[in-house]
């Protein structure tokens, strides 16, 4: 396997290998798990296979996080910059690109022209749609670099869950309001998903809109003008969904109804559980701290870190928005989740257990030490949190 | 004139050519960025942070 030589300060050579070099080839296949499901209902005839990647992605998935355990290895500093250049690791986001699009097509295919009960057609649209939410984690590896052809890319296979205004929204919006009540991709203590998610998905669209708005203005061009960059993307999304219309008649309604909301609730759930109740504190001249590494949620387990570009070492993601994801690195004491995403989202959806589990954890994390004032709390909700968790003046932890 | 790098990612914004993409002509001063400028590839740094080239 490839490795890296580097020399410590001290003048000591150290060769590194990184183990998980290919295994990131996961993160490239894990978007055709349609097809399991396609091929084993085409085998044994029974529909019910078409739901098994549902089973793959919220049972197996977590469990295998649960049995694989966790991975706090980071590659040594010295290495970082040669392993961050290594051609191989950005060619691997290159080629799921057009993976994305024939996973789409070929569930719309076997949706549109096998006779399905509805309960599988149904299904068959969910499992695209969540396969599809994966394509917004890999718009959002590429989206973040610099390279032109990275992000023609990113804007591309975002066509594919109708989501071309992530790229702005991500990397110009959350990234700068992080943490802060007014990022509608960060969510409040006491704020429920299904909330979270009225306030997400029409807040972050708004954001790119003005973003985009913005600059183009500075350019004398409408924001109607084709150089508005959400505008591409979303043409694209235009093509292709007439295209399976066309192909695949009336049917494709519904399945790309439910196809596209569930990629968006897949972006949601991560978001979610990125930044539950985290708080950027104002400095004397009212500007946000700068966001730190206890502002994120991480998880080191390494199943789900390698079907998803390692989204899950999010602190060091947000303190270095552009490094790749194989030199993203663990530090000690950070807010953790309870499991990798995939578990964590499983939980996100049962608000009840989600508060239980989360709202302790927030609270006895060192920066907060049960101090609301250094938690983003749900506005609606603070009455009740101030009741149930707040100190009387004066009172020590 | 001048030219200013993000001290995170190494965006470089120079005076003489400004940024074509983020509509600032060539010849604009960084002064003349606006105020709540985040630097344009990675948006964690701001105005205030750039270092002078």
């Amino acid at each position: 396997m490839k490795g890296y030589t580097a020399t410590l300060p001290g003048g000591e050579a150290i060769y590194y290998v990184d183990r998980k070099r290919y295994l990131w080839t996961l993160s490239v296949l894990y978007p055709l798990q349609p097809f399991i499901g396609i091929w084993l209902h085409a085998e044994t005839g029974n529909q019910a296979w078409l739901l098994l990647p549902i089973f793959l992605g919220y049972v197996v998935n977590p469990l295998l996080d649960w049995v694989l355990g966790e991975d706090e290895n980071n590659p040594p500093e010295e290495v970082l910059l040669k392993l961050d250049r290594d051609p191989f690791y950005r060619i691997l986001t290159y080629l799921v690109v057009p993976l994305h699009f024939v996973s789409l097509i070929g569930a719309a295919w076997w949706a549109g022209t096998q006779s399905l009960s509805w309960w599988a057609f149904l299904g068959l649209a969910a499992v695209a749609g969540i396969t599809s939410g994966l394509g917004i984690n890999t718009g959002h590896e590429l989206g973040h670099k610099k390279s032109k052809i990275e992000r023609r890319l990113a804007k591309i296979v975002l066509a594919v869950p109708v989501y071309g205004h992530f790229w702005i929204e991500h990397n110009r919006g959350h990234h700068r309001d992080v943490s802060t009540p007014e990022d509608p991709a960060s969510s409040r203590m006491g704020e429920s998903i299904y909330r979270f998610a009225t306030r997400e998905i029409p807040g972050a669209f708004k954001r790119a809109w003005a973003i985009e708005k913005e600059r183009l203005e500075r350019r004398d061009k409408s924001a109607w003008d084709m150089n508005n960059q959400i505008l591409q993307s979303m043409s694209l999304s235009l093509v292709l969904q007439v295209g399976l219309l066309l192909a695949f008649g009336w049917k494709m309604i519904p399945f790309l109804l439910v196809h596209n909301v569930l990629a968006w609730w897949q972006l949601t759930s991560a978001n979610y559980v990125e930044h539950y109740g985290l708080l950027r504190l104002k400095d004397d001249k009212g500007r946000y701290e700068r966001c730190q590494p206890h502002h994120s949620w991480n998880s080191n387990h390494v199943f789900s870190n390698l079907v998803l570009f390692h989204l899950e070492r999010h602190s060091d993601h947000h303190a270095h928005p552009l490094r790749r994801y194989q030199s993203l690195r663990h530090f000690d004491n950070l807010p953790t989740l309870p499991s990798g995403y995939f578990g964590a989202y499983l939980l996100a959806w049962i608000p009840p257990l989600w508060f239980r589990v989360m709202d302790k954890a927030l609270l006895a994390l060192p920066h907060v030490n049960h101090d609301l004032t250094r938690v983003n709390i749900e506005p609606a909700k603070r009455a009740a949190i101030v009741q149930k968790y707040g100190r009387r003046p004066g009172e020590s932890s | 004139m001048s030219a200013y790098r993000c001290p995170e990612c190494g965006y470089l914004f120079d005076e003489d050519e400004g940024d074509e993409h983020e509509g600032y002509r060539p010849g604009t001063p960084f002064a003349k960025l606006p105020d709540d400028f985040a630097c344009p590839d990675c948006s964690v740094r701001f105005k205030d942070d750039f270092e002078k080239v």
